[in-house]
């Protein structure tokens, strides 16, 4: 059972909007395992902050358009 | 499943394994000698060695089937060790460090007790497995739960 994170991503959205780039084109890019990918992308791994802008600059879009936190009071930043 | 954590599997089923093989053969003994004249020393470094051996050979297997299966994918990902790789193992090391802490106090009680050095050495030898077993293990639930 995945772990439950608050911290919630638009990498799989992003990806088919980017000609269908798969998870191992993404990983090869910002330099990490296709893995990795996966793992992030289902929400089981909170990236680094560095890794989090790697991948926003390969979508060529902000921090906030990949990822998003949601509070324990509810509010989304 | 990555190299990395496929060689976490090598370590917690060739530790578990070596050890497990290690009770069946010293336990066997215990009913019909006394522990002080088991002549466990050779058993106990064979298991140790045997399963040193295997767990480099092991790793050394997974990388190269690793490295021939993303060969034949096409793939040139999933074979060297990343951030998260990183983070996973030093998570792992850090409960496996812990566990050997609190297992040595174990021997260190027997040894202020002043016990048969049978006890001594196999109660070090289990607070060793247990740390590589759940530090392996911690680190497998860790790839497939999340971190």
């Amino acid at each position: 059972m995945p772990k439950p994170t608050r911290v919630t991503n638009q990498i799989r959205r992003l990806r088919f909007e980017h000609d269908e780039m798969t998870q191992a084109e993404l990983a090869q890019r910002i330099g990490v395992t296709r893995q990795t990918i996966i793992a992030i992308e289902g929400g089981r791994y909170s990236p680094s902050l560095e890794m989090a802008f790697q991948i926003a600059n390969a979508f060529d879009v902000t921090l906030d358009d990949v990822f998003r936190y949601e509070s324990p009071e509810g509010a989304t930043t | 499943m990555s190299n990395e954590e496929k060689g976490q599997w090598v370590y917690l089923v060739v530790f578990a394994v070596t050890y497990g093989a290690y009770l069946v053969i010293i336990l066997g003994q215990l009913g019909q000698t006394a522990p002080a004249d088991i002549d466990y020393i050779p058993v106990m470094l064979g298991a140790i060695g045997i399963g040193i051996v295997l767990a480099i050979v092991g790793r050394i297997v997974v990388g190269i089937a690793g490295g021939i299966a993303a060969e034949m994918a096409g793939q040139d990902d999933g074979q060297d060790a990343d951030v998260r790789d990183r983070d996973i193992g030093r998570f792992g090391e850090y409960v496996a460090g812990t566990v050997l802490g609190v297992g040595m106090i174990v021997p260190f009680v027997l040894t202020l007790a002043a016990s048969d050095y049978f006890w001594i050495a196999n109660a070090m030898y289990l607070a060793f497995v247990l740390s590589a077993v759940v530090g392996a293990a911690v680190k497998v639930v860790t790839y497939r739960r999340g971190f």
